[in-house]
């Protein structure tokens, strides 16, 4: 029997991973997620006090907005994906990145420049005008390449696992990478004016062009930052937590139906337009439908840690990951509500969707790559542990304080707008002017600029936990301790 | 669910499955919306931009005003008391990219057009606080000093032309002409560009007609937005869909 197990030992020789690319991409997310943080927190003192838009060409809101959107979607977001993709599928095949360290290269070095080449346009003023597809053609071209380059690494490597199933988290991955170049090029469809210019047409026209955004707008949501990120969720939270996946049938079900109910979405984001009301009603029914997913591949993250519960005292990384489900479970919630056409008549054009959006984007998107950066940076620089866990509490603690004031002082700011937008008066007479609705606003985007102001604070808690791990010291500081009554429990 | 391991053992299949799985939604919901002809309403009025309108709309789009303003006005008594007729798809069927917007951190100005003088506007755009002491909006004083490139605005419309909108070769040839015409100089006919692009508005847009600056062409796009369509002669009931 001991023979046995020794022979299945040695079969299993060590594979030589690459890991280089994956550490760059770790780095990178730290840097842009920073650098998106702080733009967004700009640009939200701009909305509550506009004197801070200079009267510059290269400072002003409407040019800063797609920086902060595309440095956190594509450039922190993006890099977290990158890096945690190529390390989850060398560990679950058992085989080194199909390419090699050459095509690891070029996707790291390509896709940084896909980020600069974008955000020095939009400062510029070099735009689409597409929401998170703001680039320009030329920019679009070259993510074309490096996305194909980066579909071929990711399927080169399954096709060469020794492990005889594709684990679950590489489903996800998979189907954002083949996703998103389908969203990609369908969207982004444009003229340019001429070969050395930067600017293009779309080829999509008015009501059509906006179904076709929202059908990428709305999955670069389902996709780039749900699909991808359930990836690592799948992969990460069992290995934190020590603990198999709570239900390989839920997985599946969860897969299937997140990625086919997906995709039906985005007529939401225009309910009350222009758009045929057929398109209307279709989107909105899969939105509700999609509230089912969700909750399915939520309830199978969080029930990982059925019988590991404990680990949240003591574990400040795994709590950033449970959170992070958590909000998801939330914003996901809410999403599908505010779809419902009579919310979205409220809802749609105010600081609700704002609000919404971050719920999942720090919430979600930003907790689980924290997690996921703070399990890789010692496993990939083979330090012992963090420098400190007592930081990463205080990161968890002040980024969550800094969401909570967020998401309530948009969804105050909001929800009272879009009444006051539609108040009458006694007479009949609409009851407030535009600008008094936008004068109201005013003390919720102070709120929510400090709830900014928290949440890049504890990046940068981060960022020196981090830098003093790779330099390979410890914090002397009190371990966390399971409470005596957990204790004395696994004693017995 | 045994059946599942298939697609856990085959790289390409699952690829394949997975990329079905995601095309059906939006073929479903897109294929129509091109074909239909109910998608967008027959209305009179509706005219390719004047080649200074889409100078205009440029800048409006290089500086990301539909992050804060809409172009949608949705059929609410209170957008319609507010804004106006609520929006046609027909009055964006020639915009390439579309401008609805998502949010409305400033009003809509789908039907802006003729609300305010070129002069609010201008200063307006160069210090919204100015004119409204609480508003948030960037001042945008560089385009009233900047002179208006339109030296290839012919290869713009020409572009335009291959995606769908019909300019004439007529109207692609006199596209400098007509900049300068619309704008309120010397050199123009303000008659053939009104035969060419009905409803424009003529003027010195920015109050200095010595030259023709950013400021003019975005001033002479906001002042013609949600004027082309009557709405005297429309019948809604025409367009259920």
């Amino acid at each position: 029997m001991s023979a046995a197990v020794a022979t299945a030992g040695e079969a299993r020789a060590p594979v030589a991973y690459h890991e280089e690319v994956v550490k760059k991409f770790v780095i990178a997310t730290v840097f842009w997620g920073v650098v998106g943080f702080l733009v967004g927190v700009v640009i939200a003192f701009q909305l509550a006090f506009p004197v801070l838009n200079l009267d510059l060409p290269w400072t002003t809101f409407g040019r800063l907005r797609p920086v902060h959107t595309s440095a956190v979607i594509f450039a922190f977001g993006g890099n977290a994906l990158f890096a945690t993709s190529l390390y989850v599928v060398q560990r679950t095949c058992r085989a080194s990145l199909f390419g090699g360290a050459a095509l690891g290269n070029f996707l790291f070095w390509g896709y940084q420049l896909f980020i600069v080449l974008a955000a020095s346009g939009y400062v510029m003023g070099i735009t689409q005008s597409k929401e998170y597809a703001e680039p320009e053609w030329y920019v679009d071209l070259w993510l074309t390449i490096v996305w194909v380059a980066y579909l071929v690494c990711f399927v080169g490597t399954l096709i060469k696992r020794k492990e005889p199933h594709i684990y679950v988290a590489n489903w996800f991955f998979l189907a954002f990478i083949i996703t998103i170049a389908m969203l990609h090029l369908g969207n982004n469809a444009a003229v340019p004016v001429s070969f050395f210019g930067t600017k293009s047409y779309i080829v999509w026209a008015g009501v059509q062009d906006a179904m076709t955004q929202w059908w990428y707008g709305h999955n670069a949501v389902g996709f780039f930052l749900t699909a991808g990120f359930l990836g690592m969720m799948y992969y990460f939270i069992p290995k934190q937590a020590q603990r198999p996946i709570y239900s390989y049938r839920l997985s599946i079900v969860h897969f299937w139906t997140l990625i086919f109910l997906y995709i039906w979405a985005g007529p939401h984001h225009l309910h009350y337009t222009a758009l045929p009301d057929w398109l209307q009603t279709l989107g909105m029914t899969f939105s509700i439908m999609l509230w089912m997913p969700s909750w399915g591949g939520m309830i199978n993250g969080i029930m990982t840690l059925s019988g590991a519960w404990d680990k949240l005292r003591t574990d400040p990384i795994l709590r950033f990951m449970v959170a992070s489900v958590a909000f998801y479970g939330m914003s996901t919630f809410e999403g599908p509500m505010m779809s419902i056409k009579a919310v979205n008549s409220l809802s749609h054009y105010t600081d609700w969707t704002i609000g919404h959006v971050h719920s999942g984007a720090l919430g979600w998107v930003a907790f689980v790559s924290f997690g996921a950066i703070y399990f890789l940076v010692p496993a990939l620089w083979k330090r012992q542990r963090l420098y400190s866990l007592r930081l990463v509490t205080y990161h968890f603690w002040i980024a969550t304080i800094g969401i909570v004031l967020y998401i309530t002082s948009m969804w105050i700011s909001g929800i009272m707008q879009g009444l006051m937008w539609r108040a009458y008066d006694s007479l009949g007479f609409l009851q407030y002017s535009f600008i008094e609705t936008v004068e109201a606003m005013h003390p919720y985007y102070v709120i929510r600029a400090f709830g900014g102001v928290l949440f890049l604070l504890g990046a940068l808690i981060m960022v020196y936990n981090l830098w003093k791990t790779i330099k390979g010291e410890l914090r002397t500081e009190a371990a966390y301790e399971e409470p005596a009554h957990v204790a004395a429990g696994a004693a017995e | 669910m045994n059946k599942h391991a298939i697609l856990e053992k085959n790289v390409i299949l699952l690829a394949v499955c997975i990329l079905v799985t995601v095309a059906i939604g939006g073929l479903v919901q897109l294929v129509p919306l091109y074909t239909m002809e109910q998608t967008i309403e027959k209305v009179d009025g509706v005219r390719p931009y004047s080649p200074l309108e889409l100078a205009g709309r440029n800048i409006y789009v290089r500086e990301g005003c539909y992050l804060c303003h809409s172009q949608m006005i949705r059929p609410f008594r209170d957008e319609a008391e507010r804004y106006g007729h609520y929006s046609l798809a027909a009055e964006s069927m020639y915009d390439h990219p579309f401008q609805w917007g998502s949010k409305r951190t400033g009003p809509d100005l789908a039907r802006v057009g003729g609300k305010y003088s070129n002069a609010w506007h201008a200063a307006h755009l160069i210090n919204p606080r100015s004119v409204v002491p609480e508003s948030v909006m960037p001042g945008y004083p560089f385009m009233a000093k900047t002179d208006l490139d339109y030296a290839d605005i012919a290869d713009h419309m020409r572009t335009l032309r291959i995606v769908g909108v019909p300019y004439t070769d007529e109207e692609i040839a006199e596209a400098a002409n007509d900049v300068a015409a619309q704008a309120g100089g010397e050199s123009g006919d303000a008659k053939a560009l009104l035969a060419r692009y009905p409803k424009a508005v003529v003027g010195d847009f920015d109050g200095d007609p010595s030259r023709i600056t950013e400021l003019d062409a975005l001033v002479a796009y906001l002042q013609m937005l949600g004027t082309l369509v009557d709405f005297t002669d429309y019948n809604p009931e025409l367009d259920y869909r």
